[in-house]
């Protein structure tokens, strides 16, 4: 406030300039208010519209399984948000400019499938859905100001990236178009179909409660290792009461802290989306790559981490269940120092790793929170969902 | 001492022995109606609404230019402002590219000097006072002000964007256009969701107009409160690209100013375009009433 100037110092004055001041500095209540209110709506309304666990009748894991093994969701559209923690350093730039390289070089689209995936694998991300049938699905990855969307309609396949204005074309066979859905795990379901895969007798599933999701009442499913060495603490998957459709999905690592990979719904609607949902002509002008020029260059690229150790050759199993490593040769000098070429990355790579000794000799052994890989100076790979000493164990027993 | 003293009450200046005239409703179109034209004859704000015209016109002929050999706007890659890619297939984007290219920095430092010039160059200027010895009150003032700032920021907005729809259509084809979502609309259609971001964008300007009025009840300088004003904005730009204060960054309030290109989706995807609102009513709410708190209190020495 302005210093509030008197020019007669009486003692009648100066008791009216306090009172004055008093009325003046009472206005700024109003502002103040206004804050207290919205920060309190901030604070408050998300924890009452938290209106607690739903009552739904007991249910016990096998039933929840068998629901969602008959669930038969043909049609839904809704909003789904994959938030990923790798706990890999962030890869912003380098990612990018990996990707980026990797597309131009080879000469391909930036609508191609395969170059968006890395994008998933960090950060927090929101996808529209829509499915209508298994002939005709939709997934947009929503973007600033841009999207970038994946159309399955019959046996033609689009992508459309409207941020490059470029289209990705495919005409895909019935069967291979379900491979193109496995390879783009987007919805809470194809997370929990990969999850209940792994369910043998090393793992402990229970029924843990229910839950809102989506505005829908949901059970949880929880299913822990009963191992110990994984680094995988427990996956949750909300199953629709209703439907049987797995609506979230949270895996978080035993190290605790943040979800490793947290998908769920946050708007779902079973009704049948519009027709128009489907269609896609490419726009005037937009650069269409058609799939098949691309084949060759599919091959090539390593798409995720996942599929990058099943496409190598020599490839093992260690261990079983949720402590499985995976072991292969790459016949080479080990560390890949110099070998690619790029001194950022190895540097990059270098700065990663930590350098361990046993009786299988020495090697670097590279962490993220869920997935632990080592790697040993004589090219040998030991990679796996366990913890470091784990995968030094496995590396020592294997000699 | 000229000075005309806050008395609450009866914030008009009383004169001695004349009962004091109790404004008529229509007094506040009168007032708002003489202050549009100040506003919009000063050159100034002629200025201003030429170059957020210009804007546009350049994008459109660099894009002509730059397309003229075949090749792809914005390298291909997807680099540049929002949009700028489909520009060559449909003029109407322009609108989109352009409100996208001026929404972060060129708008809202217009508003900000509209906004910041409101009371202060007033006061600068020594005309304060006798706005004020018109039987408007401060708050019908200030309320007057704030409605001028606000019609600034809807026809800087509109004259962005018809500027553009007008180069749109000279330098390219019209016609049916694809959302990013990758299904089509018609031209009609397309013409409407550019009227309705041209409004969004309008309305995202408003929490930076009511900061800007209330820096100007703080000073008597029109000068300082419209630096302070596009300081802060550059400021808050700056912020809200440093990753490590993400927590605080959906309370900026131009983080979800780039919203408006959901209404492009389809389905439009309303939850950022209501937050960005939401967002900018509580900017409003607060340093509107901020400055009708200082405005009212203050001394007008000027």
């Amino acid at each position: 406030m302005a210093p509030y100037e008197s020019d007669d110092s009486t003692k009648a004055d100066e008791a009216e300039d306090v009172r004055a001041g008093r009325r003046k500095a009472a206005r700024y209540v109003v502002p103040v208010a206004v804050v207290g209110v919205a920060a309190a709506t901030i604070g408050l309304v998300p924890a009452l519209a938290d209106s607690g666990d739903p009552d739904l009748p007991k249910i016990t894991a096998q039933q929840l399984i068998e629901k969602i093994a008959t669930s038969d969701v043909q049609q839904l559209s809704g909003t789904v948000k994959i938030s990923t923690d790798l706990g890999l350093p962030n890869l912003g730039g380098l990612e990018s400019g990996l990707v980026s390289g990797a597309a131009k070089g080879d000469g391909g689209s930036s609508a191609d499938p395969q170059s968006k995936l890395l994008e998933l694998a960090s950060g927090t991300h929101t996808l529209r859905v829509a499915a209508d049938g298994p002939d005709k699905g939709k997934v947009s990855l929503l973007d600033s100001a841009a999207e970038y969307s994946v159309i399955h309609n019959g046996d033609e396949v689009w992508a459309y990236d409207s941020k490059s204005n470029e289209a990705y074309h495919a005409t895909a066979p019935k069967s291979e178009s379900q491979k193109e859905k496995e390879e783009v795990p987007s919805t809470p379901k194809d997370f929990a179909d990969e999850a209940l895969k792994s369910v043998d007798d090393t793992t402990s599933v229970t029924v843990d409660g229910t839950a809102q999701v989506a505005g829908r009442d949901a059970y949880k499913l929880l299913i822990k290792p009963k191992q110990s060495g994984s680094t995988v603490g427990a996956i949750s998957i909300a199953v629709d009461a209703k439907t049987g459709m797995p609506l979230k999905f949270t895996l978080t690592p035993a190290s605790g802290g943040a979800a490793v990979v947290d998908a769920g719904f946050t708007k779902v609607d079973f009704a049948k989306p519009a027709a128009s949902t489907f269609d896609f002509t490419p726009p005037k002008g937009a650069k269409v790559t058609e799939g098949d020029d691309l084949k060759s260059e599919d091959k090539a690229q390593p798409k995720g981490d996942e599929d990058f150790a099943e496409g190598l050759d020599g490839l093992k199993t260690l261990g079983k269940g949720w402590n499985s490593i995976a072991v292969f040769d790459t016949g080479g000098q080990g560390m890949p120092s110099g070998s690619s070429g790029n001194g950022d990355v190895d540097g990059f790579l270098n700065s990663l790793g930590d350098h361990v000794t046993g009786k299988f000799g020495s090697g670097t052994v590279f962490s993220t929170r869920l997935v632990n890989a080592l790697i040993t100076d004589d090219g040998k790979v030991y990679a796996g969902a366990v913890t470091k000493d784990a995968l030094v164990k496995a590396a020592d027993a294997a000699r | 001492m000229s000075r005309a003293e806050a008395v609450p009450g009866s914030e008009a200046v009383p004169v001695e022995g004349t009962a004091v005239r109790k404004p008529s409703p229509l007094w506040t179109f009168g007032l708002f109606r003489s202050e549009l034209v100040t506003t919009f004859r000063r050159w100034r704000t002629i200025a201003l609404l030429g170059v957020l015209a210009a804007v546009p016109i350049l994008i459109g002929i660099a894009i002509k230019i730059e397309t003229s050999d075949g090749s792809a706007a914005g390298g291909g890659g997807g680099e540049g402002p929002a949009f700028i890619s489909q520009i060559t297939n449909n003029g109407l984007f322009l609108v989109f590219t352009a409100l996208a290219a001026t929404l972060p920095f060129f708008l809202p430092m217009a508003i900000g000097v509209i906004a910041g010039d409101a009371i202060a160059g007033e006061a600068n200027a020594g005309t304060l006072r006798y706005l004020l010895v018109a039987p408007a009150g401060r708050t019908r003032l200030l309320l007057t002000k704030y409605a001028t700032t606000m019609t600034f920021c809807l026809v800087a907005t509109l004259v962005v964007a018809a500027s553009a729809l007008i180069v749109g259509a000279l330098l390219f084809p019209l016609g049916e256009l694809t959302t990013i979502s990758g299904t089509r609309i018609s031209f009609t259609d397309g013409l409407g969701r550019a009227l309705l971001i041209a409004l969004v964008v309008a309305a995202s300007l408003t929490g930076v107009a009511a900061l800007g009025l209330f820096i100007s009840t703080l000073t008597n300088s029109g000068i300082a409160a419209m630096a302070t004003t596009v300081g802060l904005l550059i400021t808050i730009q700056i912020l809200d690209q440093i990753p490590q204060l993400h927590a605080l960054q959906p309370y900026f309030f131009s983080h979800y100013w780039l919203s408006f290109a959901d209404l492009m989706r389809d389905p439009v995807y309303w939850d950022d375009l209501f937050r960005n609102l939401g967002l900018q009513t509580l900017y409003a709410a607060v340093f509107g009433s901020a400055a009708w708190a200082r405005f009212t209190a203050k001394d007008i020495t000027a």
